[in-house]
């Protein structure tokens, strides 16, 4: 976590220059006068003329008590701006998360049964080809199509009445009503992987000897599948937790930039854009500890299913 | 197994692997579009017909037209031209078809000036106007008039580079690291592990972003071109160097590399004669796997504008031009540099996995 | 051949099952694999039926078909299997399992239930992530009315009586905390679950060792009597046979070369195969070094002094920490100039370590290694440098267990043989084709055959290009691992006379490390018997064989099968329960 810390901001300090000189471009830009002994009493202001390890060790601490800085392009504490943002984040996240496994499990299973059947091949073919569509085409094409056939914007995740609304049953519909979008969207790369992991992992274990003798014990075959083979290829399944968190943080923040949802993406880009530090570092750091959090889930997960991690 | 007849007991590992390859039709097939993918990258100039930062105001938006070869008059290579008139009630213009204005084409066209391989200047083009002042859009044009079709042909050059010299710097990281770890194993993978496991665990596109808007805006294109390559390639190495790092680690204990060191073969005769060998096919097939996933994140990256930045082209650079829900809606050609994202990517999943499939038969 | 079974077709009587003219083939054309091919059977009731034959012969797919649970594509393609349960006799009327579905209700009600199988690998053939407990109780619940509790309750009883130890705990641990004869042990309550009347054994004790073997072979025959089951036992071991089978049934290549009873087979066989054999384990009971002239001298070659291997300690997960491993426990061994000496022991005995350590492919913890050098010096192998190590690995060669595994799939059986001669610059171009293409002449393989890859030839063949390979140095000292131990019975004798015939006319020093002992009593001169990283005993290969003085070899000795149905050796052997851990040498 530590390393993930100096990671982020390390990052984030990376580009040339800082807050102030952008801002200052964008001043200048806008006609202003910016002089240079008003950008050093900004930099003093923000603590940006401290060494590097000093900055970072007052980030830290403020993080660790719950203070992530404050935003200087938004003038406000960064917790204010980041914590609807966040939240529906997750909410995304893990619906998407749900949805491709409600999908995946099934299908990979079908595919390994019954391999190289008709159904599969075409659940092969449609795997193989959401992995190569990049979710950000997915997306403009969902948008073009609904303008074209509905005639329906289908950015953002609230209606216009409810955008700015406190939270209600009707705001929670509405929610539901958009997140189909980015979650189908999500969801379509992430089951094509995990399909094909599940199928190859089944199809490891259906010829394993321990499936010959609770046949031989007298078992129905769909029993003998669900308890034997199944239950042991969701071991490694669940290890790709791990790997699927992170992919679909990822791909989420690209999702929302092209559909404009008011959850993390846009606002991270804008703040690398603009240097806003503090607002890209918090950003940047709570992404990464949802997927260090995802990867700790899966191993105990993973302790849980398996006896054989468990017992030694 | 042992009695394979005819000529297959002569046959080297790499003939069988190719009888194997061939085997597998989309795989096949997967090889051939993406040798013609990099065949038109490589002549892109001359397989283009316009110079693609030609601009014309009036043409903006133009529809493609599709290429015939007959009229009622019998044989006639040419497209129909369009007519720009206003919409009379929203005033807005408006392209449409008329069958009175036809475009001649020819091949080997001579057009705007170019240097072939950056060699032999010449002015031939595959495909062009019989007049070299005429105009024609199989792609469509873009929001400032320029022609999709040379555009994306120009972007393929360098997304479709982009993937194999991103791949390079990948491999190059990959194996060598990979390779370290699987072959000594002790503490030098205890390390490359954990730093393989730290940078898969982090949210890829997140960190892309911040690496890329670390990269000045002003700086030249080729200089662009490089610091996205480094930046994808910095993320991309780990999933190659978990393959080599494995495949090193189950031949180390191989009997029969136990045998090469009981022979007295030296460390590098044990790892390039007799390791190697037996790896390179698996390695083949890990790079074919890893290009498309740098073509997918050079998309993105450019996609979202922290990228290329034009006057580069590239697919991502083409497919900003669609972002907005008005041009798409307007302009749906826009997307054709997006099918070919689409269309490539599939095409070297299909021939990696035949790849990996002739190269480890009993995996599966 | 066939034609004599089936003299008798009406059945029934004393015959449970009844098979005739079976067929299951791979495939549905003509190319399809005919595994078993047209074979007909009887199994008495109450009796032991063993099925034997080589690898690839079809007994295993033979066993699986009665069950019908013969891996996709294979298909019983023709013929009948007639089962005549109680069922089946009160009525008349026999049961056809061939023509049964494979998903049918009805086959499914005679698996686990009236028939039982257990398989060779008992690691593999149990669940990895189910208790034994359940693995045995779901059997209980599936075919007889009874509640959990209950069907527990006869589970732990079922382990009682395979001799589990404390089995109120054991039921509820896991496949990988069991020994694995306890393994077997658990498969075989498991199939006893629902009182079979038949036991279809699929090479149950291949993996394991021989006195696990013998444990397992005696629990099957005591289970046997006392429940009234009649078993099908499928084998490649003739010894085995010998010590279980009232009748015999030989396979070979899909087809039932003979079948009778036990004696009949073993004393007045009517097939050459057979006969063959018979013939290649009784050569295995005899010693080919007492009927070759002697070459051993009284210079000493090898001389290994209190060598020790030691694994560290590990901490696990929750930080406790396991003692250190003494997989070589202060050993020492003499080896003399022209002289063949064994390694006999079990698995985890230390014997691979040990040759692995003489080699230097591992690391000796303490110890000396002393060998004599060709020009007189003498190195010690355990402190030797890499320079020193690689002109001794000139001298001592080494030939490895799998034949398959040891040979690199890129390279031709030239370049395999001919790499130590280009490395160390003995010899290149015309030159090395030359000597490659003698090398292989001498272990039998033409030379033409040099440019092929080694998945053209066989087991036997790849072994032999692995005897030309570490003969290209001129060695003076050979460690053969198991070498014979991946080959079928017929093919072991073969080789190891090749190593003999080697052996005389090159002047070679041979340490042979082997779990068999009729390999080492065939082959060898003297004996050092493993137990536990010890050696416990070491002298006259003919005297160990016969009449052995430490406890654990006079168990190991006497565990061996025998070749004489008449002279049922298991029941008398003598068990070895000295310090054993539960489950191992107890099983």
């Amino acid at each position: 976590m530590f390393l993930v810390s100096l990671t982020v901001f390390v990052l984030i300090q990376l580009p040339p220059g800082d807050f102030v000189t952008s801002w200052a471009a964008q001043a200048a830009a806008a006609g202003e006068e910016v002089t240079p002994a008003m950008m050093e009493e900004m930099r003093r202001r923000f603590g940006l003329d401290q060494p590097l390890i000093v900055q970072y060790f007052a980030w830290i601490g403020g993080v660790v008590r719950g203070d992530f800085g404050y935003s200087f392009e938004w003038n406000a504490p960064v917790v204010t701006l980041l914590g609807e943002r966040m939240g529906l984040t997750l909410v995304v996240t893990v619906s998407t998360l749900i949805l491709s496994w409600c999908i995946a499990l099934p299908v990979g299973i079908y595919s390994a049964v019954r391999r190289y059947s008709l159904l599969d091949y075409s659940f092969t073919f449609i795997a193989f080809v959401s992995l190569a569509v990049p979710g950000f085409l997915i997306a403009l094409i969902l948008m073009y199509m609904s303008v074209k056939m509905f005639n329906a914007d289908v950015t953002g995740l609230f209606s216009p009445e409810y955008a700015n609304a406190p939270w209600s049953w009707g705001r929670v519909k509405d929610l539901l009503a958009h997140m189909w979008i980015p979650v189908i969207i999500l969801g379509t790369e992430a089951s094509a992987s995990l399909i094909r992991i599940m199928r190859a992992n089944l199809i490891d274990q259906l010829h394993m000897p321990y499936v010959v003798t609770a046949r031989a014990k007298g078992l129905t075959e769909t029993k003998l599948l669900l308890k034997y083979p199944v239950r042991i290829a969701l071991n490694p399944f669940v290890s790709t937790l791990g790997w699927t968190v992170p992919r679909l943080v990822s791909g989420a923040v690209i999702v929302s930039i092209v559909l404009n949802m008011p959850i993390a993406g846009p606002m991270l880009m804008q703040s690398l854009l603009s240097q806003d530090i503090y607002l890209s570092g918090a950003f940047l750091l709570l992404l990464c500890l949802m997927t260090v959090i995802g990867t700790l889930l899966s191993d105990i997960l993973l302790v849980v299913l398996d006896p054989r991690i468990r017992v030694q | 197994m042992a009695n394979l007849r005819g000529g297959i007991e002569y046959a080297s590992q790499w003939t069988l692997m190719w009888h194997r390859f061939r085997k597998h039709k989309l795989a096949v097939a997967g090889m051939v579009v993406v040798a013609l993918f990099y065949l038109i990258a490589l002549f892109a100039e001359f397989f283009a017909p316009f110079d693609p930062e030609e601009a014309n105001s009036r043409l903006t938006y133009h529809p493609p037209q599709s290429i015939h070869l007959f009229d009622k008059d019998g044989f006639r290579f040419h497209v129909t031209g369009y007519r720009l008139e206003r919409d009379p009630n929203t005033l807005k213009p408006v392209f449409v078809e008329d069958d009175g204005r036809k475009t001649d084409l020819t091949l080997f066209a001579r057009g705007h000036k170019y240097k072939l391989l950056g060699l032999i200047e010449t002015d031939v083009h595959l495909i062009g106007p019989k007049d070299p002042n005429e105009r024609f859009f199989i792609f469509g044009a873009d929001r400032m008039g320029r022609d999709v079709l040379s555009r994306t042909i120009y972007g393929g050059r360098f997304t479709m580079s982009l993937g194999l010299v991103g791949v390079c710097i990948s491999v190059l990281l990959g194996i060598s690291l990979g390779g370290m770890s699987g072959y000594y194993g002790g503490k030098i993978d205890w390390v490359v592990m954990r730093v393989v496991e730290y940078i898969i665990s982090l949210p890829t596109i997140p960190i892309w972003l911040a690496l890329a808007a670390a990269l000045p805006k002003n700086w030249p294109p080729h200089l662009q071109y490089l610091g996205i390559t480094v930046v994808i390639s910095l993320i991309g190495w780990t999933e190659l160097a978990r393959v080599v790092r494995g495949r090193f680690l189950a031949m180390r204990g191989e009997v029969f590399v136990i045998a090469a060191k009981l022979d007295g073969c030296s460390e590098s005769r044990v790892i390039f004669r007799h390791m190697l060998p037996s790896l390179a096919s698996h390695i083949i097939a890990a790079v074919t796997l890893a290009v498309p996933f740098m073509i997918l994140s050079e998309t993105s990256l450019s996609f979202l504008g922290l990228g290329l930045q034009p006057p580069s082209i590239s697919w991502g650079v083409l497919l900003k031009e669609a972002q907005n829900i008005r041009s798409i809606a307007s302009a749906p050609w826009l997307f054709i540099p997006g099918a070919c994202v689409v269309l490539a990517v599939l095409s070297l999943n299909f021939m990696g996995d035949g790849l990996r499939d002739a190269a480890d038969p009993y995996s599966h | 051949m066939a034609d004599n079974v089936n003299t008798n077709s009406r059945g029934a009587g004393d015959v449970i099952l009844d098979v005739r003219n079976l067929k299951t083939h791979f495939g549905d054309d003509d190319k399809a694999v005919r595994a078993v091919d047209d074979i007909s059977f009887k199994l008495q009731r109450g009796k032991t039926l063993c099925i034997v034959g080589e690898s690839g012969s079809g007994k295993s797919v033979t066993a699986r078909s009665i069950l019908q649970i013969v891996d996709y594509p294979g298909k019983i393609y023709g013929g009948e299997i007639l089962y005549w349960g109680d069922q089946q006799v009160k009525s008349g009327q026999p049961l056809d399992l061939a023509q049964l579905h494979p998903r049918s209700k009805q086959i499914r009600s005679i698996r686990g239930h009236e028939i039982a199988m257990i398989f060779q690998e008992p690691m593999t053939s149990l669940s990895p992530i189910h208790t034994i407990g359940s693995q045995i109780s779901e059997a209980i619940l599936l075919h007889q009315n009874v509640d959990k509790e209950e069907a527990r309750a006869r589970s732990i009883e079922l382990l009682r009586r395979v001799e589990i130890p404390n089995p109120a705990v054991a039921i509820d641990k896991y496949t990988f905390e069991y020994s694995g004869g306890m393994r077997q042990r658990a498969m075989i309550a498991m199939a006893l679950a629902c009182n079979p009347k038949i036991l279809i054994a699929d090479e149950p004790t291949t993996a394991l060792d021989v006195t696990t073997q013998a444990e397992i072979l005696a629990l099957i025959k005591e289970l046997q009597q006392a429940y009234g089951m009649s078993v099908l036992f499928i084998t490649h071991d003739m010894g085995v046979v010998a010590e279980i089978a009232d009748e015999i049934g030989v396979m070979k290549n899909g087809k039932m070369l003979e079948f009778g009873p036990a004696e009949q087979i073993f004393y007045t066989a009517q097939h050459d195969y057979t006969k063959e054999l018979i013939d290649s384990v009784r050569k295995l009971e005899t010693s080919a070094r007492k009927a070759r002239k002697s070459t051993i001298t009284d210079k000493k070659l090898l001389e290994v002094r209190n060598v020790s291997k030691i694994y560290p300690s590990r901490k696990s997960f929750l930080g406790k920490a396991s003692d250190p491993f003494k997989a070589l426990d202060n050993v020492s061994l003499d080896l003399y100039e022209g002289e063949n000496l064994g390694i006999v022991g079990e698995s985890g005995s230390g014997k691979t370590t040990m040759g692995n350590c003489l080699i230097r492919v591992l690391e000796p913890t303490s110890g000396e290694i002393l060998f004599k050098k060709s020009n007189g010096n003498i190195s010690d192998l355990a402190k030797a440098g890499k320079s020193e190590l690689r002109q001794v690995h000139r001298e001592i060669r080494m030939v490895f267990q799998d034949p398959f595994a040891s040979l690199n799939p890129r390279m031709t059986i030239g370049q395999i043989v001919g790499e130590p001669l280009l490395v160390s610059g003995l010899a290149s171009g015309k030159e090395l084709r030359e000597r490659v293409g003698k090398l292989l002449e001498t272990v039998g393989i033409p030379s033409a055959a040099m440019e092929r890859y080694p998945h053209a030839f066989s087991g036997g063949q790849r072994q032999r290009i692995g005897i030309a390979r570490s003969l290209a140095l001129n060695p003076r000292l050979i460690i053969a691992d198991e070498a014979t131990s991946a080959l079928d019975v017929t093919l072991r004798s073969q080789v190891l006379d090749l190593m003999l015939d080697l052996q005389e006319k090159l002047g070679l020093s041979y340490i042979l490390i082997s779990h068999d002992i009729g390999v080492i009593r065939y082959f060898c001169d003297r004996v050092a018997v493993m137990y536990k990283g010890q050696i416990v005993e070491t002298g006259e290969a003919g005297l160990i064989c016969s009449t052995p003085e430490h406890p654990y070899t006079k168990a190991l000795i006497s565990a061996v099968p025998g070749t004489h149905p008449r002279d049922k050796r298991i029941v008398n052997r003598h068990r070895y329960v000295a310090d054993a851990a539960p489950g191992k040498a107890v099983a």
